[in-house]
């Protein structure tokens, strides 16, 4: 599914490379624990998160991740958004929690 | 006979991929210099190769450099460790290094510049320094302590990589000599009553070096003062 597809339907407010919005999203991925998502998150997932700090973008840059989903209404620092828009990695806010919003992907579907 | 001294414990050096270029040893003390400071802490990212030119540096423009690292734990909490004795950081180095997994990346992560004392680029460190170590928050502590440094928790009022932040509050009886508040807040906010409180820069960029600073009444401007110190815990923010 395209990550576009994946805005529309859940609602997400775009922050960063929304250029990048056409690319297919092929799985997700949890988790707040930076090295966790370096060991464990594969090319091609959204990458759903609570931290806002400017590591993430390049921590989503390396794996090669479609984007960042911030939960709870959270909003990137100020330079995580800079990098983000440098390195091309769209991060979309949702005022859903973690739970809600890994349902609803699941439901769209994206489950694996 | 206590003496004060301005003190910026928590600087980063080019070493640290986040940090910037012109952060070399150099830069750094020029600029700490010209902000009258007295005692600046270098604590790169789970490294210290760039201490002892640091320190080189410093005798020579007279400032104090203490070498230090700023370690990743496990639970992706920030952590200093300062030393006086170098033989004792760099044991303390090479058990980070031991426990620091992954090679970095530097086009998405930045680059790792070891420097000589004319700014040259000596080599690029390879090691995955954004990384976190396996090693728990206590397991610093005990190492950092059994090695005669002190260990301090980094921007404990920032979420990102704060102990706070991280783990919700402080583990009870973890033995740290000090807490860190960063620029962005003042002691009065603070909700931590248990632990001294000192504020540190954490520069990244030679603007924002002495951006916030500790005053510290020292016999003389080594760790083991400061430790004292702390445990007076007279300390002005």
């Amino acid at each position: 599914m395209k990550l576009k597809e994946i805005v529309e339907k859940l609602n997400l407010e775009v922050k960063s490379a929304p250029e990048m919005l056409d690319k297919e999203v092929t799985g997700g991925y949890v988790s707040d624990l930076l090295s966790d998502v370096m060991a464990n998150a594969r090319e091609g997932n959204i990458w759903v998160t609570l931290q806002i700090h400017q590591n993430i973008v390049a921590v989503a840059s390396l794996k090669e991740i479609r984007g960042i989903i911030l939960v709870n209404n959270r909003q990137p620092d100020e330079d995580t958004l800079q990098k983000a828009i440098h390195e091309k990695i769209p991060i979309l806010v949702s005022k859903l929690s973690t739970f809600e919003l890994v349902g609803k992907l699941y439901q769209l579907p994206i489950t694996s | 006979m206590l003496k004060i001294f301005n003190t910026d414990l928590h600087i980063h050096t080019c070493l640290s991929p986040c940090g910037d270029l012109d952060m070399t040893p150099k830069r750094i003390i020029n600029t700490a210099k010209s902000k009258k400071l007295d005692i600046i802490g270098i604590c790169d990212h789970n490294s210290a190769e760039n201490v002892l030119i640091s320190k080189k540096i410093g005798k020579t423009f007279e400032i104090t450099v203490i070498g230090g690292i700023e370690i990743t734990t496990s639970e992706e909490v920030h952590l200093l460790a300062l030393f006086d004795n170098d033989d004792d950081l760099l044991k303390l180095q090479e058990l980070v290094y031991e426990n620091l997994p992954g090679v970095n990346d530097e086009n998405a992560f930045g680059l790792q510049l070891v420097v000589n004392e004319n700014d040259e680029i000596v080599r690029h460190n390879q090691r995955l320094l954004i990384g976190a170590t396996k090693l728990t928050i206590e397991k610093c502590v005990e190492a950092i302590h059994s090695l005669n440094g002190i260990a301090i928790a980094s921007h404990i009022d920032r979420e990102g990589f704060g102990i706070i932040g991280q783990l919700g509050f402080i583990p009870e009886g973890l033995e740290l000599d000090a807490v860190e508040i960063s620029p962005n807040i003042t002691k009065d906010k603070l909700t931590v009553k248990k632990f001294p409180v000192i504020t540190g820069s954490d520069a990244h960029f030679l603007a924002d070096i002495g951006k916030t600073w500790t005053q510290f009444s020292l016999k003389e401007p080594v760790v083991k003062e400061i430790k004292k110190a702390l445990l007076k815990t007279t300390l002005k923010i």
